[in-house]
Formats: structure tokens, sequence, C-alpha cells
């Protein structure tokens, strides 16, 4: 107790950098949400315009239309995808190792790489996608999968599938080791089948890793901006265009349309949505797990 | 091979139940009773694993193709005619390819043992101390768990923009870039991880007994060397963890690079590699080469460090 300054001298270098790059930043982008400011004039306060505009900007809700059908696109299909390939893997599989770093290697592949990859896969005349898709018979002719408003979303969505999968995959198999081997024991002398033990014992045991891989996956999924960036640039059919997701709109109307002011306050505006979301599911979270 | 994580309970920290450990015989017992659906297991597994490999397969194969063969159907899973010339001409696209592979390991790694050093830390105090504003300092930490970076982009901008005496800056932070356009801007501000805090800290509460800590105190250790010669080599697995975490994390970092930095000199990979995609002329052969080269450090530390990945994942997605 006596060389408690101590405890406070190790949080120094961490509470400075969040002094400055959260706390302050967050009290700058404050300030500015009032203003209007292209970086290089004067800023000017406009009160409360900035906000009274997200609300009227069209865009910007069609954006987080994007941003939900993103999130839920990719986040259900890749929890259900990566619990399944763990309940299959998770039963004396030989070459467990193999599988498991099949299905884990898109997660650690770079994002830029795996945007650039699918956009080749998605290529209208040479991509693999196309090819497949026709020589299987499931399409007739090509499609323009990043070029279509309605096929363009999609197509990342399962781009980001295949990204995230595998992050699932592995927290779900260390829950499922996690699992006492006797509840399956006791449930076999019960008689209890295949079925019954899947959804009596594994799933509500798998509950605190379920929420938690949601948790994960959808901040992830919301924070979405390189895909976005490097596929279809927010089209089609340009920026504004069917996938342009929070982030991404952030983003044109700060670097692009220098609109500092604005942005700030559309990020303030996603802050509080994305902190509403997470705050429930993490109190939700922990009402299950001691954390 | 059998059970990879199966051994790793004991680190993790949870008492094995008596009665676990004879399991086995019954486990091979299932195996026999359910064995035409193993059949289709494989079966699922195996065909899965081959759409989640297709498009690596196709990107090492199109990297030893020429541009025209890429432009072929069907496509050439095994290049007809082998050649290093995309590996050649991605290193002499008039891009200084080798000045951004530096930048990259060169940001990449400050800011992996600048995390692994801050964290640890701050998750010893935490996990083994008490102190008046603890609980408030961590609720803050959780806090910030859920502020995504992305929402500070403007703002630190700013800030880096106006960092006193730094890029031709005065004492008022005026007149020059500040950190922007520099290693600073890219390196500084991504050094705070709540993440890595949150994760080190569960361990070290059920990894390191207070027995030990106390201990050392009688001994007459302060609370640095404590640290740094009691916790830190108890906490290996964790530390490992966090390290390829962040490593992997800001290896692929697009927005920061993309946002902070200007001249062609400080491109990092990742930032460096969009430069190929231009329009309709995207140069896909380089593109293909480029993301091998790419892939291939976190390819090579993924299998390297795997059972500490895999311990990592597991201790972040249960309470350790």
């Amino acid at each position: 107790m006596r060389r408690e300054w101590t405890a406070y001298l190790f949080h120094a270098p961490g509470l400075i950098l969040f002094a400055i790059f959260v706390v302050y930043a967050l009290f700058t982008s404050f300030i500015l949400s009032f203003q209007d400011w292209d970086l290089i004039g004067e800023r000017t306060w406009v009160g409360l315009d900035n906000y009274r505009e997200i609300l009227q900007d069209g865009d910007f809700h069609e954006a987080i239309g994007h941003t939900a059908y993103f999130v839920i696109g990719t986040v259900v299909p890749s929890t259900i995808l990566g619990l399944g390939l763990a309940l299959l893997l998770n039963s004396q599989i030989r070459g467990l190792g193999l599988f498991r770093t099949a299905y884990y290697l898109p997660t650690i592949t770079p994002l830029v790489i795996a945007a650039l990859l699918w956009t080749w896969v998605y290529h209208a005349d040479y991509g693999l996608a196309n090819y497949y898709l026709q020589a299987l018979g499931v399409i007739d002719e090509p499609v323009f999968w990043l070029s279509n408003r309605s096929t363009a979303m999609p197509a990342v969505i399962v781009m980001s599938i295949w990204q995230t999968a595998g992050f699932g995959m592995l927290v779900y198999l260390a829950g499922l080791q996690a699992i006492p081997q006797e509840l399956y024991e006791a449930a076999d002398v019960d008689g209890a089948g295949g079925w019954t033990r899947l959804w009596r014992i594994t799933l509500p045991l798998l509950a605190p890793t379920t929420i938690f891989v949601l948790i994960i996956n959808t901040v992830g999924a919301a924070r979405n901006f390189t895909p976005i960036f490097v596929m279809t640039n927010g089209g089609p059919p340009g920026p504004g265009g069917a996938t342009t997701t929070v982030v991404f709109y952030i983003y044109q109307n700060a670097f692009r349309y220098l609109r500092f002011g604005y942005a700030s306050a559309l990020a303030y505006a996603m802050f509080i949505l994305l902190f509403g979301i997470s705050y429930l599911q993490f109190r939700w979270y922990r009402k299950r797990v001691e954390v | 091979m059998g059970t990879v994580l199966g051994g790793e309970k004991h680190e993790l920290g949870q008492p094995v139940p008596a009665g676990l450990e004879p399991a086995r015989p019954r486990t091979q017992r299932r195996r026999r009773r359910f064995r035409p659906a193993r059949w289709m297991r494989y079966l699922i597994l195996i065909a899965i694993a081959i759409i989640f490999m297709a498009p690596f397969a196709y990107m090492v194969s199109a990297s030893f193709q020429p541009l025209e063969q890429m432009f072929r159907l069907p496509p050439s899973w095994i290049p007809p005619d082998p050649t290093l010339d995309n590996y050649v001409q991605f290193f002499t696209s008039g891009r200084n390819i080798g000045r951004w592979v530096f930048n990259s390991f060169y940001v990449t790694t400050t800011i992996t043992v600048a995390v692994v050093f801050t964290s640890s830390l701050i998750a010893y105090t935490f996990a083994k101390r008490t102190f008046p504003g603890r609980d408030f300092l961590f609720l803050l930490t959780l806090a910030t768990l859920m502020l995504p970076s992305e929402v500070l982009s403007i703002p630190n901008y700013l800030i880096l923009l106006h960092i006193p005496l730094m890029g031709g800056n005065d004492l008022y932070g005026q007149g020059g870039n500040g950190m922007l356009n520099s290693y600073w801007g890219l390196i500084v501000p991504n050094i705070g991880s709540a993440f890595s805090i949150f994760l080190l800290r569960q361990y070290m509460r059920s990894a390191v007994p207070d027995e030990l800590i106390d201990a050392a105190r009688i001994d007459g250790a302060g609370h640095f060397r404590i640290y740094w010669q009691v916790v830190m080599p108890l906490c290996r697995p964790a530390v490992a963890a966090v390290a390829i975490f962040t490593f992997q994390f800001w290896w692929q970092e697009l927005l920061g690079p993309l946002i902070i930095i200007d001249s062609a000199e400080l491109y990092t990979m990742p930032l460096g590699l969009t430069t190929f995609a231009l329009g309709n002329r995207t140069l896909w052969h380089l593109i293909m080469a480029g993301s091998v080269l790419m892939v291939i450090p976190i390819v090579i530390i993924f299998f390297v460090f795997q059972k500490q990945f895999v311990r990592g994942i597991s201790m972040s997605g249960l309470k350790g």
C-alpha cells in the first residue's frame, strides 16, 4: 500500500495517450461538430445545423441502412458457420490442425489483399465466380457483381463471411473444449440423442462464447471500411451508392469533400449508435459471464 | 495432433474436474457408433476447406502467370508456364517497394512492442494491485473497448497536425505538418490498446498466484521488478497472443496511412498495393505477386506461434 503511487506511474504512458487521442480527440470533434470548416478557411460556428442536417440527410440514412445490411448479413451467417465448423471439428477429427488452418487463413489475411483478391474473383469476364457459377449452371450469363446495385453488397458480404468465419470457429472450438465431458456422459445415460444434446447442453453452455463472438464481429463489421474502399468505392453507381457504409460516408465527407464539421457530427452520431448497441450487447454479456 | 486444444485446459487456469481423464475410451466407443456420419463430416469439412482455400490457391498460381494468362478461361490453377516475371516487375514497377516493406515492418513492429509494454504494465495494476480509482480506470478501459478508432480519425488528424514542435510546428502547434506524413503519426496514436489491456488482465488474474507476488515483495522486490521478473515470464502465452493480434491488425491497416501519409515514400504495403488497382488499368498480375509477398510474413508468424495464437483467442473468448 505504501507504494501505491507506482501503480499510477504504470498507468502514465497509457493515460497520457488516452488523454490526447481519446479524451481530447472526443472534445475536439465535439467542438468541430458545431462548426463549418474546410481545413483551410475560417472555422465558423453553425450551432446545431450539422445535427439538423444529419436528421435530413437521406444519404446518411441510407448509409446506416447499408451498414445494418452489411453487419447483419455478415455477422449472423459468419457466426453460424463458425459454430458449425467448430462442432464438426470437435469430434476427434483427423487433420484438425490442417482444417483449422484452412478456415483461419482468410482471417489472418490482410483485409486489403482479401478485398483485392475477391475483386478479381468477382471480375465480370474472367473472375472465378462467374466462370464456375456458369459451369455449374447457377447463372446463365456473367453477372457484374460489383457494379450492379443489387449484387454489390451481397458480394462484399460473402467476402466478409469468408474472412471472419475462422475467428468464430476458433473461439467456439475453445468454448467447446471447456464444456465438461461428464454432462455428455450423463446425457448418454439418459439416452439423449445428438440433437437433444446439441440444443440442451452444447448451445446453452456456449451462450457466453456466442455473445462474445457476436460482439467482436458486430463491432468489426460496423467499422467496415477497407473492403468498400477497395472493392466498390461506395458504389454502384459511385460514391454514395449502394455500398456506402457509415464509416465510408464519414471518410468521404471529411477527406474528399473536406466537410470536417459535418463529418465530425456524423462521427458522433455513429459513435452514439454504436456505443448504444455495444452497451446493450455488453450488458447481456456481463449478465452471463463474470468479467 | 488429435485434440490440439484439449491439452491446454490446465494452462488456461481451469482445474480439470476429477473423472474427466478417463473420457478417452468413451469417445472411442462413440466414434464407432457414428461412423457413417463421420464420412459426411469429412465430406463437408473438405468441401468448405476447398472453397475457403480456393482464392489463395488462385492467388499463388496467378502470381506465377503473365497477365495474358490470367485473362484466359478456364482459370489456370497450375500455371502452364510458371514465371517469376510478376515478382521482378513488382519490384521494378517504379514504386519504392523496398521502402514500403520496410515502412510496414518498422511501423507494425514498433506499435507491437509499445502496445505489449504499455498494456501489460496497466494490466498488471488492474489484475494484482489495489489503489484508489482502479475500478474507475478499468471501467474507462472497457468503455474505450467499444470506441472504434474510425470515429476518432478526424480529430486525431487535427491533433497530429497541431502537435507542438513537430514537423515544423512552433510551440503552439502552428505552421507545419506536426506528426502528419511521418512515422510518428502512424505509430503514436495507436499505442493505447484497451483490448490488449483487457486480455492481459484476464490472464494475469488467473495465471499469476498472489502468493508469488507477496513472496517477491517480502524479498524486497519493487513493483517494476515484480512485473518484469515474476509476472511477465508467467504470462508468455498471453503476451504472445497480444503481440500477434497487434501485429496482424496493424500490418493490414489502411485507413490510418491513407489519411495521415502524403508522400509515396512513407506508404505502407496495404496503401502501396492499392496504387496497383487504379480504375480499369488494374495491374492484376502484380497485385497477385505483391499479395503473396504480403501474406507470407503473417502466415509464417501464424505457423510459428499457432499454439499461442489459438490459446490467445480462447483466452479472449472465455474468461480465462
